[in-house]
């Protein structure tokens, strides 16, 4: 690599000299505004009220956020933003899964705000280096890189016309570049995008951390919502954090023993249970392949089914056996014993323009292996690890890109689309080389990857515009709600995990509520109001994760012997005190798990105004497509035709020997879509929202969240 | 008839806990199970004999995505 070569190339467009000071309590008490166009950097101060409505993390990012752009403001306006912000228990090591960052963004895919979370040591090095929160606004004539040095106490925008913008080559050279020496590397931090994030609207970002061991920059992503796009739309080729000096109290905590008592415990615990348990340290999250299959619930042929008899091909044991590194200390952050970030060291491409090259792919995730995987009918280990590191590398997102090939396969066996349009590409189900040449096209910007690029709605536009499509039929069956791509896990059979997908701020993923085992299988929370319940809890708990700087992992991957008999065992209470326990530590604070839950409704109240401020955000949006509540085709049904009928039966009350197959479907269809309104007005209500979706003055009260900049938003809706 | 999961199960005499996950197709492992409130310890699966009638609870700690 000729690091001298691509550095003699850079161009200092300014400099921003600030003063290093220690953090206090979990805050650095300070956020960093860097303004593009201007080439402008400022130090902003964080407020206490930012402290108490806010908290941090993506409080702060959708703070920040709604003080930068207008109503009318879109993802390619300059004055939208991409900002990063771990939150104040972020970067503590003595508590596995402490390493998160929330990037909020205005999405190229849904319109409105997006959030995404991501592991690497992106989000700590940026707080060490003394900022809460990074706020890029603007956009750059030519393409630079960000470089903060949280040791030298500088900000610097570089023009950078050399490097690669592919994230895996980009992440070695940068990583390269500003590390002092070998072993300085792990202390630089890069955020990368990549080629089909230019060409494409579900651009991702790479965030790295470097493994001493591999010696290797792996990549972690924020991948939903197109916030790649936006990075390279302002031009941003990469940012690059470096800070030397991590020790085990960098946040200067209020009180350090409850915080290490719950780290001993639970290290402890993932130690005893984990490997019969979800063996995250053997193979991460896609654990769960082989049980998804087991229970109908694993995405196959475009959500058409949720089993394949092929998924064993695919599953965790396949993955350990033949690709996964083990034994290998894989966590994303310091501290991590879960260590759920499972990599395949030297894997040869077999396609595109690295074919031949041996590259260390991280993954896969479960989302990836069953959108790159089943959702596309490709039960092909070797095919979901090379659209693994392609969608990495290339900078755009694995669940949108599976969900929208599967859309497209489906089209394409269908007739809805043909080979003439699609340029000749064989875009069948199974067909990996298809699958490979789309996403080369989506690097290259050309063909039908540039159609298919624009993800499912606005290609459900090209079709019915350009092709002649039904827009009804394509609505059905098409996976994207509010604009996002669905994410990996059938919901026909699991009424709260539609109000898990559609009842939600950003859109379809599974990150706000995954309801599904306890509402199918345990059958815990059988009435609307016991669904409504969950859909109010476990929405707001997990979006505290993301005001802190957790990860949703060692919440409920892992399992304390208490829960066997505790009264809310999905809850895990024990850990939930943990979280308690280590949240008053670093600050001072003594909340409560009440007072845990209020702290999100305020951010999630917040985010949902603003989406109403932007025009969304109402009952509408929070519509879904029919193939996410039941059987769009003939097809389907009668692969369930025993299930479908005995509902019919059960459920509704009719006798199905004595109905054609049309009229089953129309029953089916006309009782689920019902089932799903009654759900979102237990939920509305339980929210303290109004039937339209909107929160009422009354629950801004409460929370104290009656502020005057959203009663005037709200008040144009009540 | 039992309960399993809020949901009626036929009953059979000397049914045990294994032999309801058998039939329901459960997985038998992250669960906690329950017979009319009284937590069943993993080890016991084999042998607790369920009743006509009773209540089982068959809860999947399964955190999923």
């Amino acid at each position: 690599m000729q690091i001298e070569k691509l550095r003699s190339e850079h161009k200092l467009l300014t400099e921003f000299k600030y003063d290093l000071q220690p953090i206090e309590k979990g805050y650095a008490n300070r956020t960093l505004y860097i303004n593009l166009s201007e080439n402008h950097i400022e130090s902003q101060p964080v407020t206490q009220f930012m402290k108490d409505k806010f908290v941090g993390g993506k409080g702060f990012g959708l703070y920040k956020l709604w003080h930068a752009v207008k109503p009318e403001t879109r993802w390619q306006d300059p004055e939208n933003e991409i900002i990063i912000a771990p939150g104040p228990v972020a970067g503590i090591t003595q508590y596995p899964g402490t390493g998160k960052s929330l990037v909020v963004s205005i999405s190229p895919l849904t319109d409105m705000i997006i959030d995404s979370n991501v592991g690497g040591y992106v989000g700590p090095f940026l707080k060490f280096s003394g900022w809460d929160a990074l706020e890029i606004q603007g956009k750059a004539e030519k393409d630079v890189i960000i470089v903060i040095d949280g040791n030298d106490g500088t900000v610097k925008i570089e023009e950078a016309p050399l490097e690669a913008v592919d994230g895996h080559v980009l992440g070695e050279q940068l990583t390269e570049m500003y590390a002092k020496d070998e072993d300085d590397m792990r202390n630089v931090s890069v955020v990368t995008a990549g080629t089909a994030a230019e060409n494409t609207l579900i651009g991702l970002l790479n965030f790295t951390f470097y493994d001493t061991r591999k010696k290797v920059a792996r990549l972690k992503q924020a991948g939903r919502g197109g916030i790649g796009t936006v990075f390279r739309d302002k031009k941003v080729k990469g940012i690059v954090i470096r800070y030397a000096g991590t020790h085990g109290n960098m946040n200067n905590v209020d009180d350090i023993a409850p915080i290490n008592k719950a780290g001993i415990t639970i290290h402890k615990q993932i130690d005893k249970l984990d490997d019969v348990q979800c063996r995250m340290r053997q193979v991460g999250t896609a654990n769960i392949v082989e049980v998804m299959d087991a229970y109908d619930l694993l995405p196959t042929h475009n959500y058409q089914y949720g089993s394949h008899k092929d998924t064993v091909k695919i599953d965790s044991h396949t993955f350990i056996k033949n690709y996964l590194s083990q034994n290998s200390p894989d966590g994303c952050w310091y501290g991590c014993s879960l260590s759920c970030a499972k990599a395949a060291e030297g894997f040869k491409l077999e396609s595109g323009p690295y074919k031949g090259d041996k590259v260390c792919v991280d993954g896969p995730e479960y989302e990836t292996a069953a959108g790159c995987g089943s959702n596309i009918g490709v039960f092909d280990a070797h095919a979901i690890l090379e659209l693994n590191f392609y969608c990495d590398t290339y900078g755009i997102d694995t669940i949108s890109f599976g969900t929208l090939t599967a859309f497209v396969m489906e089209c394409y066996e269908r007739g809805i689309i043909t080979k003439e349009q699609t340029g000749g590409l064989e875009l069948t189900f199974g067909n990996k080389w298809a699958a490979y040449e789309l996403i080369h096209q989506m690097s290259r910007g050309e063909g039908f990857g540039k159609i298919a690029g624009l993800g499912i709605r606005k290609m459900k536009d090209v079709f019915v515009n350009e092709f002649g499509a039904d827009r009804d039929f394509l609505n059905d069956i098409g996976m994207e709600q509010k604009g996002l791509e669905y994410s990996e896990y059938m919901s026909k059979e699991s009424l709260a995990q539609q109000g898990g997908y559609g009842l939600t701020n950003k859109g379809p993923q599974h990150d706000e509520a995954w309801l599904i085992f306890m509402d199918m299988v345990n059958n815990q929370i059988p009435s609307f109001e016991d669904k409504a319940e969950a859909l109010h809890y476990f929405p707001m708990f997990r979006t505290w994760f993301g005001l802190c700087g957790f990860c949703k992992l060692p919440w409920n991957d892992t399992t304390p012997e208490s829960n066997a008999t505790a009264d809310e065992p999905a809850k895990m209470p024990e850990h939930v005190q943990n979280y308690v326990n280590i949240f008053n530590g670093v600050t001072g604070l003594s909340i409560d798990r009440d007072e845990l839950i209020r702290q999100s409704e305020r951010v999630y109240n917040f985010q949902r105004i603003f989406n109403i401020r932007m025009g969304k955000g109402l009952r509408v949006h929070d519509a879904t497509p029919y193939r996410s509540m039941g059987p769009v085709t003939k097809e389907e049904y009668l692969s369930r035709e025993e299930r479908y009928d005995g509902q019919l039966k059960d459920i509704i009350g009719l006798d199905p020997t004595e109905m054609s197959l049309e009229d089953k479907m129309a029953a089916t269809r006309k009782h689920r879509e019902a089932q799903y309104e009654k759900l979102t007005d237990a939920v509305y209500k339980r929210r303290g929202w109004t039937p339209n979706g909107v929160p009422t003055v009354e629950k801004l009260s409460d929370l104290g969240m009656d502020l005057p900049e959203l009663v005037e938003v709200i008040n144009k809706h009540l | 008839m039992i309960q399993v999961n809020n949901n009626p199960f036929p009953y059979d005499n000397n049914m045990t806990i294994s032999d309801i996950l058998k039939k329901k197709k459960y997985m038998d492992h992250m669960i906690v199970v329950r017979i009319n409130g009284n937590h069943v310890r993993p080890e016991e699966y084999n042998t607790k004999v369920v009743k006509d009638g009773d209540d089982v609870k068959v809860i999947h700690l399964f955190g999923g995505g």
